[in-house]
């Protein structure tokens, strides 16, 4: 039979904690990167005029609707959600918890014109922080990342070289240029993505972490 | 390389889209009442205007969301965009274009009649 | 040699630190503080190259990007670089250079005996010599490149590494000299988000080559100030060793980036970048190009311009020569005279157009006991080699003739000023217009089309106080305009100023002879286009500066026609007679600015990062497994399975073998899938696909097609009927994405009233499929609460359940036509999963197999691959599915299967056929003729009645065996048909598509 421990993330082939372990000293990297794995994602679409469905979604997760596209709401390492667009959202919960909020959310939706779609295979999360996470991005992706034009709370679905990316800011540093991102990115594209953020973060230096979760 | 104001998301750089065509092209409700050089118009012919023109983009990279946009084709400049299933904002379309159409290479003096 | 014309102070230059470097094999030093030009003429260069189409011996004219001539090979091996403009290059320690476009060397080049047979090379010469015989261009064009290439590019994969940044601002500076300085500094004051671009190590732009007062102090000592003040503000980028290489729309402009020395390893650093800026608004401060005064023989090594040899002077403490005329239309050019005398270095006479020239810096220049012939003009040069001596006569009052007895002057350089052009490439590139400025003869950028401003000398402001008060202003507006108001009131600093009188207009000087008779009027260096060739193109009827500068090839050089196109379309004008330069217009000034390395474009966009390769979550267990892979779409699938010693075709045939006679096992994660849910679903599939599924039961599957409105086939895949609101749809590999855009697209535009969800979860479910008469025995092993009975679990359904302990659906659908279980489950367990039914199945002889086997496998049973068997001109009947189509109901693409065309009878349909000989197979693509022609005779054409699409081996058949489409397919059935090879003719019977299992009792295992 099958061994559930035997999971594998998009890109255990890549032995990160091992790596992270190595550099687990090194204090001049500017760009960190982490997989966050098996994190929960439940894609929901809905009819956001309809009040009933903003407070059976309230109800069911205990996280309100962002209030605007591109924004986020909830806690980064507990259930949050990201709106994508005008009536899909995507729900974020820490690993292990997804059968549960999905099984909510089905229910919750049920009497209403939605869609809960699990998705948490779908994509890894690819965690980006330090004092040149923003440049490591802005080399691949034509979104204006400055703290002026983007911050904590925001995300965005667009482009990193040639993978589309949803890019949620989930932290930053006042006074420096320390910032942290959480990159949802496409199974199949996770290793080019990490490729390419390595790649693009050589000036800075790379460290590897293995990210903590809640 | 435009700079896009998706409806949804804001400004966006047009890698993040894809074209579709002509605006306002609706489906025939019943194409069987259609003779064939009817269903030949709605299916292929499409006009190529410069200057304002109403196309379809959809952030294919972002939203996912199709909706309409007036642009002048002769310079680009985007002078609207709005949802799918509205017509076009008729301040935008009524608005003389920013700068003149380029005209071909002129020829100038003598022998510019031959 | 040693630094000969080194003066003995002066240039911003660090003289402590010297710099090794060989041009052609010599070696040479410099300083830090040089490019490689002002290194050159320290060392008494004065040949570098010889030039592109005459080869004649050439000198270095200028400082900056408008130089035609001094472009140099730098480096050796791999890291070499053809064309660099020496006078853009720092000098560095160890750099090797070389000229281009001579053999053996520059001082004594074999093909410089063209320049004796001109008369035979004149513009449009290419064009008018090579058309015939038409046959012949392909040897033609070797002979041709060999004689006129300038430089040579690497042969060796390119060391370096190349990044790209994206970035936005509100106010994008141009240009660091005084305006762009003070443009920067007001914005940046105001509180804006400012980019400040330059393409030198050092901030001052114009400033670095003169010897200017900004409030009564060095202007360098305001620059300093300003650059530190800029550099210090918050939210501000300065980057230097930068071009602004093209302005596209929208505010985005393109810099290009020197990020470590030239030709240097950059370590970790990359060696270019480019910068894809948007900005709210645009500065274009980049200053003006010097046009020289277009005289007999102005290509002679020691012809430069005048501010260019102020420029090595002032900034470099370099003099070009001992003995410097200077010849001019304007008083700026006396600032060169007057730095040259101040530096010691001698000016025997300043030649003026200008009859009477008396306001303040000719005043000096006489106070300084300088020679000026007023009235007068440069009419030749002697010394073939290097300028030894200038002839200067008389000119008339007109401008078109030269009168009196010649005068001699010894000098070894005479530089030129003809005035000074606004650099407007970049307005240019935003699609402004450029406007003629009649009095001052140059071309002034028009009103803006994007959010931008030209400030300073690129606006045609040329007096130092008015470029930092203009820069001031529009630095203020710019930042004001994207939204910060709140603009510094500190004053504008203050300068000298100097009364400056106007220039005279000379477009050309004469000589005794009418022009290209005695001597050559060089316009353009770099593609030796002259005078006379311009004349000659508008006799010829060129009469549109664009079709002349295409005949003549003027301004397309690297350099773009920095110097000579303006002349050029002065001259041009008066060749047709027209009065006005503005009416000749100007050519469209198109990006890049200056040259830009293909290395830069393509970034990090290269060898692995070229494309993304997609993976499927079990893709290394195939790659330790030894597959050869198939590129589909970005995705890698395993293609084949070889095992030691194996060919393909071995491998397949085991493969083959084993499915259809035990278990086989396939990673098909890569097939889209596409959750659908609401209330509509099921009309909303009705009208995608060309079958009927409102009554489909939820567990039940249905194979589905769907038709482009013009009714050919898009794509095809099987749709489960989960529950009543909620199905899955799978689509081709290569197809996912596009479908799932295709199904959004009716949903958003054309019917909104729908409602139906759309999710994509291809990457949440893997596909691990199990096939073959012994695929049920296999899976019973692994789950208890599925029955796998025909009954409970028949062909064309789904059920879910735990498949090795991990949720699961499971769907009973066949692409081979043998008993068949697509398990999907949840990505992340896939490898376990297949390696446990691995390790399961040893024992019935598992074997994995990849695409060619399902290639196979699907093929024997006539399954059509979307965009193998399709091209995009393939209805439903064409493949025989009318079965498929449903007649009562409306569905994308059905009333175009009406049209005429689509209703013709002799439409290539699809058929098996059966090679004569069963060993040869046939290839795919391969053309179909009814008749047999080993040779066809001469001129006969054949008619071609198909392709074939699909063509195979197969070892359960034994034979090969292939699909193709035929005119008319259905109607030949047994008829003989012949494929022209490269190998022979093969023959073959046309059949039935379907070669195996005709009833398809198989598929129940």
């Amino acid at each position: 039979m099958v061994d559930g421990y035997l999971r594998q993330s998009p890109l255990a082939h890549l032995h990160l904690d091992a790596r992270a372990a190595n550099d687990i000293n090194v204090t001049d990297a500017g760009l960190m990167l982490g997989e966050r794995r098996h994190v929960g994602m439940i894609n929901l679409r809905g009819e956001p005029a309809d009040p009933a469905f903003a407070a059976a979604v309230k109800k069911a997760v205990g996280v309100a609707l962002p209030d605007g596209i591109n924004r986020s709401s909830g806690k980064p390492l507990s259930i949050h959600i990201l709106a994508l667009g005008p009536d899909e959202w995507l729900i974020v919960c820490p690993p292990g918890t997804e059968d549960s909020i999905f099984g909510k959310m089905t229910k919750a939706m049920k009497p209403l014109h939605a869609a809960v779609t699990m998705s948490s295979e779908a994509r890894t999360v690819i965690q980006l922080a330090g004092t040149d996470a923003r440049n490591g991005l802005a080399k691949g992706c034509p979104l204006d990342l400055h703290p002026r034009a983007f911050g904590p709370g925001q995300c965005a679905q667009s482009i990193l070289g040639r993978a589309d990316i949803l890019i949620h800011q989930t932290g930053s540093n006042a006074g420096s240029s320390d910032a942290s991102y959480d990159l949802f990115v496409l199974r199949s594209f996770a290793e080019y993505v990490w490729t390419w953020l390595e790649d693009a973060g050589r000036e800075y230096g790379v460290k590897v972490f293995s990210p903590a979760e809640k | 390389m435009l700079l896009i104001p998706c409806p949804f998301c804001g400004e966006r750089e047009e890698s993040e889209f894809h074209q579709g065509g002509e605006a306002h092209i609706v489906r025939p409700k019943d194409p069987d009442e259609l003779s064939d050089a009817e269903w030949a118009d709605y299916l292929f012919l499409r006009k190529n205007t410069k200057g304002l023109f109403l196309e379809r983009w959809v952030h294919l990279h972002g939203c996912r969301r199709w909706f309409n946009m007036a642009r002048n084709t002769a310079t680009n400049e985007i002078i609207a965009v709005y949802k799918m299933g509205a017509q076009p904002p008729k301040a935008a379309i009524n608005k003389p274009p920013k700068t003149a159409v380029d005209k071909p290479p002129k020829a100038v003096g003598k022998g510019a009649k031959k | 040699m040693s630094q000969v014309n080194r003066l003995s102070s002066g240039g911003r230059i660090d003289r402590d630190t010297s710099l090794e470097f060989t041009f052609n094999g010599r070696r040479m030093v410099g300083h830090v503080g040089d490019t490689v030009a002002s290194a050159l003429l320290a060392n008494g260069v004065r040949i570098v190259g010889r030039s592109f189409k005459y080869h004649r011996p050439r000198g270095i004219v200028a400082a900056g990007s408008e130089e035609p001539n001094a472009l140099l090979q730098l480096g050796t091996g791999g890291r070499t670089l053809p064309n660099q403009q020496a006078t853009r290059v720092e000098l560095f320690d160890g750099l090797v250079a070389d000229s281009v476009n001579c053999w053996p060397g520059p001082d004594f080049d074999l093909m410089s005996g063209i320049g004796l047979f001109h008369r035979l090379t004149p513009a449009g010469f290419y064009y008018k010599t090579f058309m015939w015989p038409a046959s012949f261009w392909k040897y033609y064009e070797h002979v041709i490149r060999r004689a006129a290439g300038l430089g040579r590019a690497p042969t060796e994969p390119d060391p370096d590494h190349y990044d790209r940044m994206n970035t936005h601002c509100d106010v994008l500076v141009v240009g660091a000299g005084p305006a762009g300085l003070s443009a920067a500094l007001a914005a940046a004051r105001a509180g804006a988000r400012v980019i400040l671009v330059d393409d030198q190590a050092e901030h001052g732009g114009s400033l670095l080559s003169t010897r200017r007062d900004i409030n009564s102090g060095q202007a360098l000592d305001w620059v300093a100030a300003a650059s530190e003040e800029i550099a210090a503000s918050n939210a501000v980028t300065v980057l230097r060793r930068t071009t602004a290489f093209g302005y596209y729309d929208h505010n985005f402009v393109g810099l290009f980036e020197q990020r470590s020395q030239i030709l240097s390893d950059g370590g970790d650093v990359s060696r270019q970048r480019i910068w894809r800026v948007r900005a709210k608004h645009v500065i274009t401060a980049t200053g003006s190009f010097e046009r020289p005064l277009i005289f007999a023989d102005n290509d002679r090594p020691g012809v430069m311009l005048a501010g260019g040899v102020r420029a090595y002077v002032n900034r470099y403490g370099v003099t070009p020569g001992r003995k410097i005329c200077v010849f001019t239309n304007n008083d700026d050019a006396y600032r060169t005279a007057l730095d040259l005398h101040d530096a010691g270095v001698a000016v025997p006479a300043i030649i003026d157009v200008r009859d009477d020239p008396i306001r303040d810096l000719p005043t000096e220049a006489m106070e300084r006991g300088i020679d000026i012939i007023d009235a007068s003009a440069v009419t030749g040069v002697n010394g073939a080699r290097g300028v030894k001596s200038i002839e200067v006569m008389q000119l008339n009052a007109a401008g078109d003739g030269v009168t009196g007895q010649a005068r001699t002057i010894e000098c070894d350089v005479v530089c030129s000023s003809g005035g000074w052009n606004p650099a407007i490439h970049l307005h240019s590139h935003s699609g402004g217009k450029a406007v003629f400025d009649t009095e001052r003869g140059i071309f002034v950028p028009g009103a803006a089309v994007q959010p931008s401003h030209s400030a300073g000398a690129a606006a045609g402001i040329f007096d130092l106080a008015g470029c930092l008060r203009d820069g001031t202003s529009t630095g203020k507006a710019a930042a004001a305009n994207a939204g910060f108001k709140n603009a510094s009131r500190r004053k504008v600093p203050d300068t000298d100023t100097e009364d400056e009188g106007p220039m005279r207009l000379l477009w050309s000087v004469p000589t005794t002879a009418p022009i290209g008779r005695r001597g050559k009027h060089f316009l353009d260096q770099a593609h030796d286009v002259t005078a006379a060739d311009v004349q000659m193109a508008a006799r010829e009827g060129y009469t549109s500066i664009e079709h002349a500068k295409r005949y003549t090839t003027l301004g397309m050089a690297p350099d773009q026609g920095k110097t000579g196109n303006i002349p050029g379309m002065a001259i041009l004008g008066q060749a047709l007679g027209v009065d006005n330069v503005g009416d000749v217009g100007t050519t469209t000034f198109r990006p890049p600015f200056t040259p830009v390395t293909l290395g830069a474009l393509a970034g990090r966009d290269i060898g692995p990062l070229m494309d993304p390769v997609r993976m499927t979550p079990i893709h290394h267990w195939h790659e330790l497994a030894g597959c050869k892979w198939e590129d589909v779409g970005q995705w890698k699938r395993p293609w084949y399975y070889p095992k030691s010693g194996e060919t393909m075709q071995g491998a397949v045939n085991r493969e083959c073998l084993v499915v259809r006679n035990a278990v086989g096992i396939m990673d098909a994660s890569t097939l889209g899938k596409i959750d659908i849910q609401g209330p509509d679903a099921a009309e909303f599939l009705n009208r995608i696909y060309t079958n009927a599924w409102l009554k489909l039961k939820p567990g039940s599957c249905r194979y589905g097609l769907m038709l482009g409105e013009d009714g050919m086939i898009m794509d095809d895949g099987v749709t489960t009927r989960l529950a009543d609101d909620h199905f899955l749809m799978t689509t081709t590999t290569g197809n996912a994405a596009s479908v799932l855009e295709w199904l959004e697209e009716w949903l958003q535009t054309e019917w909104p009233e729908l409602k139906v969800f759309c999710t994509s979860v291809s990457e949440h479910w893997a596909n691990v499929t199990i096939c073959g008469p012994r695929a049920r025995n296999l899976l019973a092993e692994f789950t208890d609460d599925i029955a796998l009975d025909s009954k409970s679990f028949p062909f064309m359904s789904y059920r879910e359940g735990t498949v090795g302990g991990v949720s699961a659906r499971v769907y009973r659908i066949s692409f081979t036509g043998e008993l068949s279980y697509e398990i999907n489950v949840p990505a992340s367990y896939a490898l376990n999963i297949w390696t446990a039914l691995m390790n399961a199945g040893e024992k019935y002889g598992i074997t994995p197999y990849g695409t060619e086997t399902m290639h196979v496998l699907r093929a024997e049973k006539g399954y059509i691959i979307a965009g193998q068997e399709t091209d995009g001109t393939t209805t439903p009947d064409d493949l025989g599915m009318d079965w498929i189509v449903s007649k009562n109901k409306d569905f994308i693409g059905r009333r175009s299967l009406s049209r005429d065309d689509n209703m013709r009878n002799d439409r290539k349909q699809l058929v098996g056929l059966l090679p004569t000989d069963p060993d040869k197979v046939i290839p795919e693509g391969n053309q179909i003729t009814e008749t047999r022609l080993e040779i066809p005779p001469r001129g006969t054409r054949i008619a071609m009645i198909g392709h074939v699409t699909s063509s195979y081996y197969s070892a359960n058949l034994g034979r090969s065996f292939a699909l193709a489409l035929i005119k008319d397919g259905r109607g030949r059935m047994g008829d003989q048909v012949y494929m022209p090879t490269p190998n022979g003719i093969i023959a073959a019977e046309i059949t039935g598509p379907i070669f195996i299992d005709l009833d398809g009792e198989r598929q129940d295992g």
